[in-house]
Parts: structure tokens; C-alpha cells; sequence
């Protein structure tokens, strides 16, 4: 048997110089028109932070960090509403990590394949996509309603709901890719699964889980809708988390609808702060990501 | 290479029992069996993966296991430490008798159990720690040690491991940092720090470069003095180097197993002779 001819017409340089000329084609092609779906994307990016900054850096003064919200017409800042959002997000987040890593751990090491595992996987799911004025109202109803009224625990309890599901899904996700031998390798030692996973997987996957705990706090903190029906926004100093909250979602949400000039001012600034913010929290998750 | 020794094509083909042909490995070795595998018998599922195996890893001897992917060597092992008692629907049958104890039995302390049985996996596994607290962390799950006596046994894992004097001075930085033959012979501390009686191998030194790879090989050489250790190999030379005996399989079946030497010069089986000289697998 000599298998050393290869089956099939002999190479024609011509015909493969036509084929080369049409790949050239189809990669310029495909790349202009790839070219030209980023440049539209980006000119709506630059164009909403261009206007963020040129509107919103005119109020920002030190009166924005240490005056709270006033009257229009006298001299205000956004204080209390910057206080209110980071107690809100943090409690928020405080509250829903350890639900979400747990519920996460649950899924990817315990319930693998499991019919409860799937069930709880896609009620996650269903909750990670789910618009975030309905998890508004159902707080509403199961906390205002019944308590009497607007509070910053309501609203902290909201933001926790969203928090969940984003955290069950990093924590899940980043468990299944740490590899089967290591777990393996934890248990041939004789640990027990429990060691297994809290001082092995957790470990192996916590950058990981890091990133979407940050990812989880930057997309909370920008959430109004879950406020609006749950602390309802405060314009005074308050941190007695029993009454109405300020955050500055909310701040901006009421300011911006205003009709006073150094309100809408304000408005524009607080949206400054909340992207700068964002921006912030999304630079630490990638740099976390990244040093592994 | 004696041709004598060969049986007949005929029974060298038979499909059941080689078991009771041979010498019991032990006899013929002249130790005492530290696990004795006896009608062994093992299940992914409906699939048989291990068919009525009779074999005895003599007491601190290197018993190589080798035979064409797919034929049960990596099985075997995850029945001696019962890794397989991890995932459901896998089960094994028969006796796998150590100090008296049949170890597939649903009664045994699996925790305890694979205190005895350590293994060292083909892909390096260390932990995402330092690498004083790789070794810390398997002693740890069995002992109460002062942290003097824990210095110590790291000390002396590190050392039989052979690799003490290239991370003495950088035990608190990442194990994740070290090459990939540092990172087996660290797994292999990590390991041996834990005193198992029993070190199973698999295919250790397949990710490595030839010198990582002697390196472990004249590891193995060391520690049977201390330790009983099966290792499963594709390279013949490395079994040959490394065991006292040798067992070959072929579909699940253990077709012969002999002192080394015997294996590779004079195997009683044809299917044996076709493998070791590289006919198929
Ligand atoms: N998790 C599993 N589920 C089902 N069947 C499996 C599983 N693992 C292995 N098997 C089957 O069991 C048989 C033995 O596999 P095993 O991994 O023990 O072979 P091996 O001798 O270690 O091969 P290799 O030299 O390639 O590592 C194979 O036929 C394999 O397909
Ligand atoms: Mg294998």
C-alpha cells in the first residue's frame, strides 16, 4: 500500500491565486462592516459620557460631598444621598453575597445534574434577568405594606434581591472551571467535602468570585427602580434606616424632573458620580480578575 | 526473549480467568501482600470496567501497571482509595482485602482510608496556597501538630520529595508559582506527609520533561522503602525501571502479572509479548 500521492487534481497556482483574491475580499468586507458596528457603538458611548462630563462637571464642588440636599435657590449637595446609597448598596450586598455564594456552591457542588439543582439554577436565572421594578414591588408588598411605610431596610433588602442572582451565577460559573482532578486530588487526602470546598474551591475560584461580587455592587448601584417603591428617597440628612432613605439614583430621578436649574445641575453631577463610581468598580473587578 | 515460555495462542486468547494461572504475585516476590484485590469486579454503570481481578501489591515493593488505554489501570487505582465512591452509579464488587479489612466494604472510614492510600495524579494538582501550606493542609485534616512538629514534617515531606532544596526558601509564596515537575514532586510531598502506608501513581510523570521525569522515577526508587506503591505507566522502560512487578491488562482483564524482569523478557502470554513489544496499544 503507498499512501504517499494525494487523492484529488494537482494544485492550479492560478486557481489558488482567484481563491486568495476572494478570501482578501471577504476578510475586507467582514471587517469594514465589523468597523463600522464599533464606530456606531462608540459614538453613542463618547457622546453620553461627553455630555455627563460637560454637564455634569460644571456643579461638582467640594459643597457636592459635605452639603446635603437643600431647597432650590440655596446652596445644596448630594451628601446624604451619597451616604444613603453607599449604606443601601453595602448593606445590600453585605446581605445578598453570602446567599449567593451559597446558593451557587449548592449548585455547583452539590446539586450537579440534580432535578432541585435545575429548578433552582433557572428560578436564578429567571431572577438575574427580571426587570428590577418588579423586584421593587414585591418588596413593596412584602415590606412597606406591612410595616407601615418607606424605609432604607426595604430598600436595602431590594437591592440584596438583585445582588443575589448575580452572585450565584459568578459563584457558579467560577466554581465548574476549577478543574475535577483538584477536587480529586483535596479529597484523596482524606478531607471531607465540606474542607473540600471552603478551603480548596472557594479559594481556587475567588478572584473569579471577587470580579462578580464587584460587578453585583456596580450594578446596584446605579438600580432607582427598586428604590422608588421600597425607601422612597429622603431630601433631608437621615440615617435611621426605619424611615424613607435618600440614594442617589433616587436624588437624580426627582432632580432631573424638576423644573430648578442648580436641581437639574445637581442631577447631572450625581450621574456623574454614580458612572465614576461604576467606572471605578469595574476597573478593580477586571485588575482582580487579571492577577488571579 | 524466550519463546518457551509463551502458553498456546489458544489460551493466551481465552476470554475468562487468567487469574489462577499464575503464581500469586506475592509468592513470588517473597512479601507479604499490603492489599490483596480478589474477584474484583468494577461498574461504571452497566459498563464492567474491571473483570475478576486477583492481585496483591507486595509490602513496599513498586508494583507498574501497564496495558492499552482504556483497559482499567486508572480504574483499579480509584477502587484502591475508593475515589470512585464520589460519583454515583460507580461500584465495585468482590474484596479488597487490607489489614484484614475488605475496603470496598460501604462500612469503611473513607476519610481514614485515604489518609492510608495516598495519590499522585498525572496532571500536577497543587493547591491554590503556599507551598508550606500545601503540605500543612493534608497533615492538618488528620493531626493535631505544635507548630514546631509541623515545621518539621514538612521539612521532612519536602526533603523525601527531593525537591526541599529548591523551595526551602520560598515557603510561603505560591505553589502555583513552581514548575510543572516541582508542582508533582510538591503533590508527591503533600502526599507523603500525610505517612500514608500505600502511594498509588497514575501516570506521574506523563506531563513531564525526561529530567522531572527521572527525577520522580528515582523518587519512587526511595520511597518503597517506607511506602508499598502502585504506579500505572505507558512506558515500558519507566516499569521496567521502577517496578518489582509488573501487571498487565487488556479490557479489564489482569492477563499476567510477574516480577519485572520476567515480564519484560520471558511474559507466559502472548497478548503480553504483543504489547511490551509494541505490536498494539
Ligand atoms: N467516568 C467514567 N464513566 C464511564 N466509563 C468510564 C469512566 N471512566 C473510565 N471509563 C471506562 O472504563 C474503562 C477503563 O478506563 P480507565 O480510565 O481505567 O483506563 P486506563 O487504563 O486508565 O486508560 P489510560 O491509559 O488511557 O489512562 C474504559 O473503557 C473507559 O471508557
Ligand atoms: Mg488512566
Amino acid at each position: 500500500m503507498s499512501a504517499t500521492t494525494i487523492p484529488g487534481p494537482r494544485k492550479d497556482p492560478a486557481a489558488a491565486a482567484r481563491l486568495g483574491a476572494r478570501r482578501r475580499r471577504a476578510d475586507l468586507l467582514l471587517r469594514g462592516f465589523g468597523f463600522a458596528a464599533t464606530l456606531l457603538g462608540l459614538v453613542f458611548l463618547v457622546s453620553i459620557l461627553a455630555t455627563l462630563f460637560w454637564l455634569g462637571l460644571g456643579a461638582l464642588n467640594l459643597t457636592v460631598f459635605t452639603k446635603v440636599t437643600a431647597p432650590p435657590g440655596s446652596e445644596g449637595g448630594l451628601l446624604n444621598a451619597i451616604v444613603g446609597s453607599l449604606v443601601q448598596v453595602g448593606i445590600g450586598t453585605a446581605v445578598g453575597t453570602p446567599i449567593g455564594m451559597l446558593v451557587g456552591t449548592y449548585l455547583a457542588e452539590y446539586a450537579r445534574g440534580s432535578a432541585l439543582g435545575n429548578a433552582v439554577r433557572f428560578v436564578s436565572d429567571i431572577l438575574l434577568s427580571a426587570p428590577s421594578i418588579l423586584i421593587g414591588l414585591f418588596v413593596y408588598q412584602i415590606m412597606v405594606v406591612p410595616f407601615g411605610g418607606f424605609s432604607g431596610w426595604a430598600g436595602s433588602v431590594a437591592l440584596a434581591i438583585i445582588v443575589i442572582p448575580i452572585v450565584v451565577r459568578t459563584t457558579e460559573d467560577m466554581l465548574s472551571l476549577v478543574p475535577n482532578t483538584l477536587r480529586e486530588a483535596v479529597i484523596g487526602l482524606g478531607a471531607p467535602k465540606w474542607k473540600m470546598v471552603t478551603l480548596v474551591c472557594w479559594r481556587a475560584a475567588m478572584s473569579g468570585i471577587i470580579t462578580g461580587i464587584l460587578l453585583a455592587l456596580a450594578r446596584v448601584a446605579g438600580e432607582t427602580a427598586p428604590l422608588l417603591f421600597t425607601s422612597l428617597g429622603n431630601n433631608g440628612w437621615n440615617i435611621d434606616l426605619a424611615r424613607p432613605y435618600p440614594s442617589l439614583p433616587l436624588a437624580i430621578y426627582a432632580y432631573a424632573g424638576s423644573p430648578y436649574e442648580d436641581w437639574i445641575a445637581l442631577a447631572w453631577t450625581g450621574a456623574l458620580i454614580i458612572t465614576l463610581g461604576v467606572l471605578g468598580l469595574n476597573i478593580l473587578a477586571r485588575s482582580v480578575f487579571r492577577q488571579k | 526473549m524466550s519463546g518457551t515460555a509463551l502458553p498456546s495462542e489458544a489460551s493466551a486468547i481465552a476470554p475468562q480467568g487468567f487469574g489462577g494461572m499464575q503464581a500469586r504475585s506475592s509468592e513470588a516476590l517473597n512479601a507479604t501482600p499490603r492489599i490483596a484485590m480478589r474477584n474484583l469486579d468494577f461498574y461504571y454503570g452497566d459498563n464492567r470496567a474491571l473483570k475478576a481481578i486477583d492481585l496483591d501489591l507486595p509490602e513496599r515493593q513498586v508494583t507498574g501497571m501497564i496495558g492499552p488505554s482504556g483497559c482499567g489501570k486508572s480504574t483499579l487505582l480509584r477502587v484502591l482509595n475508593r475515589m470512585y465512591s464520589l460519583y454515583p452509579g460507580q461500584r465495585a464488587t468482590g474484596e479488597v482485602m487490607m489489614d484484614g479489612r475488605n475496603i470496598i466494604a460501604p462500612d469503611i472510614d473513607l476519610n481514614e482510608l485515604r489518609a492510608r492510600v495516598g495519590m499522585v495524579f498525572q496532571k500536577p494538582t497543587p493547591f491554590p496556597m503556599t507551598i508550606h501550606e500545601n503540605i500543612a493542609f493534608g497533615v492538618r485534616l488528620h493531626e493535631r501538630l505544635s507548630k514546631p512538629d509541623m515545621e518539621e514534617r514538612v521539612e521532612w515531606a519536602l526533603t523525601r520529595a527531593a525537591i526541599w532544596g529548591e523551595v526551602k526558601d520560598r515557603l510561603h509564596s505560591s505553589a502555583l508559582g513552581l514548575s510543572g515537575g516541582q508542582q508533582q514532586r510538591l503533590c508527591i510531598a503533600r502526599s507523603i506527609a500525610v505517612r500514608p502506608e500505600v502511594i498509588l501513581f497514575d501516570e506521574p510523570t506523563s506531563a513531564l520533561d525526561p529530567i522531572s521525569t527521572l527525577k520522580i522515577e528515582e523518587l519512587i526508587d526511595e520511597l518503597k522503602r517506607d511506602f508499598t506503591i502502585a504506579i500505572v505507566t505507558h512506558n515500558m522502560q519507566q516499569a521496567a525501571r521502577c517496578a518489582d512487578q509488573v501487571a498487565f491488562f487488556y479490557l479489564g482483564e489482569l492477563i499476567e502479572v510477574a516480577p519485572a524482569a520476567q515480564l519484560f523478557t520471558a511474559p507466559r502470554h502472548l497478548k503480553t509479548q504483543e504489547y511490551i513489544t509494541g505490536r498494539f496499544g
